[in-house]
Order: structure tokens, then C-alpha cells, then sequence
């Protein structure tokens, strides 16, 4: 492993493609090599790019590839589709736009299908982000499924969110009602060669005055046009000077800390309940309590109160 | 762990119809794999490092524009030269029966017709598992 570990800080694209399927795929080597990658992470700027499907997140995505490259800055892309919850299946199809950039020893594309993890990325997005960032690449950004207003669990993988609106798809109620505009930094008003794009932004523009506090700048609010390249600099511009917003106000030190706060109260969490499940036959003991209640009439919240001191007695002499 | 198997789905050469390749795709989508999907007019190159770069155990090249017998070949062997000749290189599209064995020689596990059902490709990818669950 420490073979392993030693060529992706090299930056060697095998064993970097190796590395995050041994990520994906939960194998024994995860923990291990994550622990070993760890020290070398926290270099890298960490974008969320998210909106609606077919909003134009991958075109986009070209795009700002394209201009990152431009400044030499190395660029992956982490593109998150669904899983097929009844087949297991994927199709993974973001990459399709930004294939231009296979050649380019600089980009690294990889395709995730969900795999049933809720919230539009995959369970396996925050650790495959590490290793990339211990790779030593400058820019990771990630791609989200084409989401709604529940699935933005991108925000707590993201050190900044361009949220892309386009308009036409009912955006403009949909971000007045539904708290969307909360979790976006860049905003970004696409296929302005569409008729109600300039109306989105004028609407957009009204709703971020209440969200703003005085003291931070406002959210940008660009117009894109990603099929025609038009708009991007301002996109650049915008992202890079409001990173270094978040850099100079300490909100970036304070969202990584929150991220990784989140991250070690869920892989807690993610090991009790292995423990529970590896000692103690919950299955059993769950169909146990569901007779009592169902044909003894007792009452679950005192039954299962009643239970949970043995459960938790039996797992402490384990 | 029943590791998901990831394929590639990819169209070299110059013919720009992808009809078949999509319908490959979304069926073996539907087979319960997780299928890449890169459109048309790949260079070899593009294909060979996409699939390193997403850990495909499976390339599919679709082709109807007839260089099989020189773009085939050109994947497997950017593939070896990038030490990743575990990938397993299967074709499709329409092929002559005659290019077969010059086409297995050359490293491409397995040809299917425009005829073949997806029962047989998957039947094909099924047969390999134990060989690509590294
Ligand atoms: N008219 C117009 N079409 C655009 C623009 N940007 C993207 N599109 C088109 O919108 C469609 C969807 O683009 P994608 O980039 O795949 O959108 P996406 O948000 O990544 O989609 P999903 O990943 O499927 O959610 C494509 O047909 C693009 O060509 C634009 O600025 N104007
Ligand atoms: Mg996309």
C-alpha cells in the first residue's frame, strides 16, 4: 500500500483511477489508505456545481475546465448520475461533454453513479475528493445529479456552490419557495440565449437581498450562455474573488471544520451501527419486539426502552 | 462485496451514428452495470485513457465505419502500453466474419454482431467477472 500511496502522490493516473474504486467500492485497503493520504490534503479548492437536470452543469463544466487550464491550474471532475434503484444500473453520461479534455494530462474526469446514496452525490464523494487532493490537484469539482431543492448535500462536501438556474424551468417560483437560494455562493443564470433569462436574474437578484447580510458581498449573479462560451471569464472572476472572500472572512476555515465535524460524527455513527450489526442479531431481535407489540399489545416506546439496556449490556461484554 | 462491474461504452472512427452504442449502453445499463458513456468520433487515445481514468473493467467499441481492424487493435494495444491490459476489449458493430480472427489475435476478447442479442454481451461480461474482480 505504501506503493500505492507514494504513486498517487506522484500523480500517477492508474493508481489514482485504482485508488478511488478501492474508495468506491469500500474495500479493506479504504481506511488504511485514506489514513496514509490524509496529511496531504487540504491544498486543494473545492467547488460544488449543482441545478436542475439538464441545466447545462457539464457544459458548463467544459467550459470552466478549459479556462482553469488556461492558468495551469490541474482540474478534476467528480460527476456524480444516478443510480437505477431498481436494476442497480448507471448511466454515466456528464463526461460526454467534457471529453475534449481526455487528453490533457492536467484534467482528471471521473464518472459515480450514486449507488442509492440520497442527497445527489455518492456515499463514496467525500473520500474520493481526498484522494484527488492528495494528488495534487489544484481545482476538484463536483458535479451533483440534476437535483431539486432536497438533494444539496454538496454543500457540506464543498468549500463553494455554483448553483446554476436556467430560465423557463419554473426556477424563479421554485427559488423563492423552496430555500434553494440558501446554499448557493455563485450564482449562475445559464442559456441566457434563452427568452426570461435577464427576468430569472432581475428575480434571482431580489431574493439574495434578503439572504445577504450587510457585512459580506453580495452573491454574483452571472449570465451564461455555456454552448456559445459566453459568460465564463465573469464566472471565473466571480468564483475566484469570492473564494477569497471566504478565505479572508475565516468562513472557509469554518465550513472545512463544519465538513469535517460532519464527517466524524457520520463515520461514528457508520462504525456503531457495524458494531450492532456484526454482535448483535438486530433482525432477530427487531421481529422479537414487533410480536410482542403486535400480538402481546404492548407499547413499543416502553418495550423498546425496556429492551435497549440489555441491548446495549449484551454489545459492552462483546 | 459483489464489486459493480464498470463499463465503457465507446465509438472510435468517424461514423457519427451512435444508435446502437446508446442502445448497448441503456441495456446494459438496465443489466444492473454501470455504464460510461463518452458519444462519438473517439480517438483511441481518448478511449485507452478514459477507461483508465474511470477503472472500467470493460471497454465496448461500436463501430460501423469499417477501421475495425485498425482502431480495434490501436485501443488494446494503448492499453498494454499503459499497463492496463486487464481491461477486457470487446467489439461490436458491423464486422465480416473474415476480420474475427485477425481481431481475436489481437486481443479483443469477443465480436458482436448487429444480430447478437444482449443477453449474449451480458452472458459475455458475466463469464468474465472473475478475471476483471481485482
Ligand atoms: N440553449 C442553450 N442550451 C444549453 C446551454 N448550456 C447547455 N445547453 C444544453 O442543455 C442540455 C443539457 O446540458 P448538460 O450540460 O448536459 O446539462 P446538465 O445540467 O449537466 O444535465 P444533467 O447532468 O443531466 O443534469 C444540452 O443539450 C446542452 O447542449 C446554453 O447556454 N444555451
Ligand atoms: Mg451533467
Amino acid at each position: 500500500m505504501k506503493d500505492l500511496t507514494q504513486q498517487i502522490l506522484n500523480g500517477d493516473i492508474r493508481s489514482i483511477a485504482r485508488a478511488i474504486s478501492i474508495v468506491e467500492n469500500n474495500a479493506p485497503l479504504k481506511e488504511p489508505l485514506l489514513d496514509e493520504l490524509y496529511p496531504f490534503c487540504g491544498k486543494a479548492m473545492i467547488w460544488g456545481i449543482t441545478g436542475a437536470p439538464g441545466a447545462g452543469k457539464s457544459t458548463l463544466l467544459d467550459r470552466i475546465i478549459a479556462a482553469e487550464r488556461e492558468q495551469q491550474r490541474r482540474v478534476a471532475v467528480i460527476a456524480v448520475d444516478p443510480t437505477s434503484p431498481f436494476t442497480g444500473g448507471a448511466i454515466l453520461g456528464d463526461r460526454l461533454r467534457m471529453q475534449r479534455h481526455a487528453l490533457d494530462s492536467g484534467v482528471f474526469i471521473r464518472s459515480m453513479a450514486s449507488r442509492g446514496y440520497l442527497g445527489g452525490i455518492a456515499g463514496a464523494t467525500r473520500d474520493v475528493i481526498k484522494v484527488f487532493d492528495a494528488a495534487g490537484y489544484d481545482l476538484i469539482i463536483i458535479e451533483t445529479i440534476g437535483v431539486g431543492q432536497s438533494e444539496v448535500e454538496v454543500v457540506s462536501l464543498a468549500d463553494m456552490i455554483l448553483l446554476v438556474l436556467v430560465p423557463g424551468l419554473g426556477d424563479e417560483i421554485q427559488a423563492l419557495k423552496a430555500g434553494i437560494m440558501e446554499i448557493g455562493d455563485i450564482f449562475i443564470i445559464n442559456k441566457k440565449d434563452r427568452e426570461g433569462a435577464v427576468k430569472l436574474k432581475t428575480e434571482v437578484e431580489y431574493v439574495l437581498r434578503f439572504k445577504n447580510e450587510s457585512s459580506a458581498p453580495p452573491n454574483p449573479v452571472i449570465m451564461t450562455a455555456a454552448t456559445l462560451n459566453e459568460g465564463i471569464a465573469e464566472v471565473i472572476a466571480a468564483a475566484e474573488q469570492y473564494f477569497q472572500y471566504l478565505t479572508d472572512s475565516g468562513q472557509l476555515e469554518q465550513r472545512r471544520r463544519q465538513r469535517l465535524r460532519q464527517e466524524f460524527y457520520d463515520i461514528v455513527l457508520t462504525k456503531i451501527q457495524q458494531v450492532v450489526e456484526n454482535h448483535y442479531n438486530l433482525t432477530q431481535k427487531v421481529e422479537r419486539l414487533v410480536e410482542l407489540v403486535v400480538e402481546h399489545h404492548e407499547k413499543p416506546y416502553a418495550l423498546i426502552e425496556k429492551h435497549l439496556n440489555s441491548i446495549l449490556k449484551e454489545i459492552e461484554q462483546r | 462485496m459483489n464489486k459493480k462491474l464498470r463499463i465503457l461504452i465507446a465509438k472510435p472512427g468517424l461514423d457519427g451514428h451512435d444508435r446502437g452504442a446508446k442502445y448497448v449502453a441503456r441495456a446494459l445499463k438496465d443489466a444492473g452495470y454501470e455504464v460510461i458513456y463518452t458519444g462519438i468520433r473517439q480517438s483511441p487515445e481518448a478511449i485507452a485513457q478514459t477507461a483508465i481514468q474511470e477503472d472500467v473493467d470493460f471497454v465496448g467499441l461500436s463501430l460501423l465505419s469499417g477501421a475495425h481492424n485498425e482502431l480495434f487493435p490501436r485501443v488494446v494495444q494503448l492499453l498494454r502500453e499503459k499497463q492496463a491490459s486487464d481491461i477486457i476489449v470487446f467489439g461490436g458493430g458491423v464486422i465480416p466474419e473474415s476480420d474475427m480472427p485477425f481481431l481475436k489475435e489481437q486481443g479483443i476478447a469477443a465480436i458482436f454482431t448487429p444480430g447478437t442479442s444482449i443477453a449474449a454481451i451480458i452472458e459475455f461480461i458475466e463469464a468474465n467477472r472473475p478475471r476483471v474482480s481485482h
